[in-house]
């Protein structure tokens, strides 16, 4: 059986759902022209692998093997509803930026692909964890594209000026391309770069 | 019982579909109130912003009750009402009123927004005032653009020819191109530029390209949005539209007899 540590802590560089399986790709470029929501992007996704994980494992044992998908499905789109709600009431400005991108949490491949590959043959607890573990290595590359982009497309940092921009009076020419999604390729392919040059045994033998 | 069998399927479907449509309408529930709050706020806050007396500082609500709030039934646009049923100025919501047969009448003959089949009965009307005088009219628009339909409130000034304001709360236009109708410097070309001329037609315009600096007419005319045609046609249809004779035009005659100023 796997160690709970390992569970937790292997998707972050060593499995990262995004450099290594490249998976939920999209959300990943639509939300990260600014931190505040990407943050809440990552909790939010964060939130629903680990429950939904945890959830499926939970009832592995009764879930008949002609049905398991749609399963997964109903449980994972009820959480990323109740996630939406809870947006809807608390953080109404972040909300409504996110608009679409909260309620296609259900088709991020991360999280069917966790319940299906990982939550079908485990426990509860190390399901949960890892849920965790796979949410945060989503987040760490989300909020490492995440700082880039705010930082050079619009000069802030969660929305504080660091580099003061021309139109505020400053000397910094924001970049344009950054707040656009093709910067967002850009980047994750140079973080799987650095990763792999890190880490050579990521490399897949061509 | 066998994890496979048919009987299985069903029984294990069928408990999760409760469970989770438990949980699914106890929180939309149990948020609503929530939720609605924020709507309301968000509203008041669009139009304080159009009335170019938003303060972040300052609460919402407090800034608000400079605001008086009128609904006017728009049933007959030549003879248009005030209603003053308390229940009605709460709860009346005018986008779900269009799609509701209640609350919603056809076009007045000859005078159809475009793209839409029907429109609401009744509208609000939002007076600024300061120091217990009228200083601003806000009123609603909406109509469409290229790709959506655009949702905001243009202010008048109390002379009732002037615009103060205009701004879209909710629009899905190209970002970039028509999505520049949100940036705050084309908006403030709006400010100043006159609504009607002085027989009291509607002269205000967005045109294609950039007003000429000597043009005689330019207080009515407006900066076309470069590479967004549609939308600036848009913008220019409904704000005519809402300002003409089937919109409030007659309504705000009515209330600048009422106010004395002739």
């Amino acid at each position: 059986m796997d160690k709970p540590k390992d569970v937790l802590l292997n998707p972050i560089f060593n499995n990262n759902p995004i450099a290594l399986q490249v998976l939920g790709i999209c959300s990943a470029l639509a939300v990260t022209t600014k931190l505040d929501t990407t943050v809440t992007m990552c909790a939010a996704v964060t939130f629903v692998v680990a429950c939904s994980n945890a959830a499926v494992a939970a009832i592995r044992h009764r879930i008949p093997n002609s049905i398991r998908i749609i399963v997964q499905m109903t449980i994972i789109a009820s959480l990323v509803i109740i996630v939406d709600q809870f947006l809807r009431a608390f953080f109404m400005e972040i909300s409504k930026q996110l608009s679409v991108f909260v309620g296609l949490i259900i088709t991020n491949c991360i999280v069917m692909g966790r319940a299906e590959a990982y939550a079908m043959k485990n426990n509860v607890w190390l399901s949960f964890l890892d849920g965790i573990g796979n949410g945060l290595g989503y987040s760490v590359l989300l909020i490492i594209v995440g700082v880039l982009r705010e930082l050079l497309g619009s000069g802030k940092f969660f929305g504080f000026s660091i580099l003061p921009t021309v139109s505020e009076g400053g000397w910094y020419v924001p970049n344009g391309l950054m707040l656009l999604p093709p910067s967002a390729f850009f980047l994750i392919g140079l973080f799987i770069w650095v990763l792999r040059t890190w880490k050579p045994e990521q490399v897949e033998r061509g | 019982m066998q994890r496979d069998s048919v009987a299985n399927t069903f029984l294990v479907a069928g408990l999760l579909c409760l469970v989770c449509s438990f949980l699914v309408s106890a929180t939309a529930v149990g948020l609503r109130p929530l939720q609605e709050a924020n709507k309301r706020l968000e509203m008041r806050k669009n139009i304080l912003q159009v009335a170019g007396i938003y303060d972040p500082s300052q609460s919402v609500d407090e800034l608000f009750k400079q605001i008086e709030t009128r609904l006017v039934d728009l049933t007959d646009p030549q003879n248009p009402v005030e209603v003053d049923d308390p229940k009605l100025l709460e709860t009346y919501d005018p986008r779900k009123a269009l799609s509701d047969p209640e609350l919603s009448v056809p076009f007045p003959e000859g005078g159809k927004l475009e793209g839409f089949k029907r429109r609401g009965k009744y509208a609000f009307v939002y007076l600024v005032k300061k120091n217990g005088k009228l200083d601003e009219i806000i009123l609603p628009i909406y109509g469409k653009g290229l790709w959506s339909t655009l949702y905001g409130f243009i202010a008048l000034d109390a002379d009732f020819r002037t615009i103060r304001g205009l701004g879209f709360y909710e629009h899905g236009e190209t970002p970039g191109l028509g999505g520049e109708v949100d940036n705050p410097h084309w908006k403030a070309l709006w400010n100043g530029k006159k609504a009607y001329d002085e027989n009291g037609e509607v002269a205000i315009a967005v045109i294609k390209g950039a007003v000429p600096p000597n043009d005689p007419a330019a207080e009515y005319k407006v900066d076309g949005l470069s590479g967004a045609t549609f939308t600036s046609k848009g913008v220019s249809r409904l704000v005519r539209y809402w300002l003409g004779d089937y919109g409030f035009g007659p309504y705000l005659r009515k209330l600048r007899e009422e106010l004395g100023h002739g």
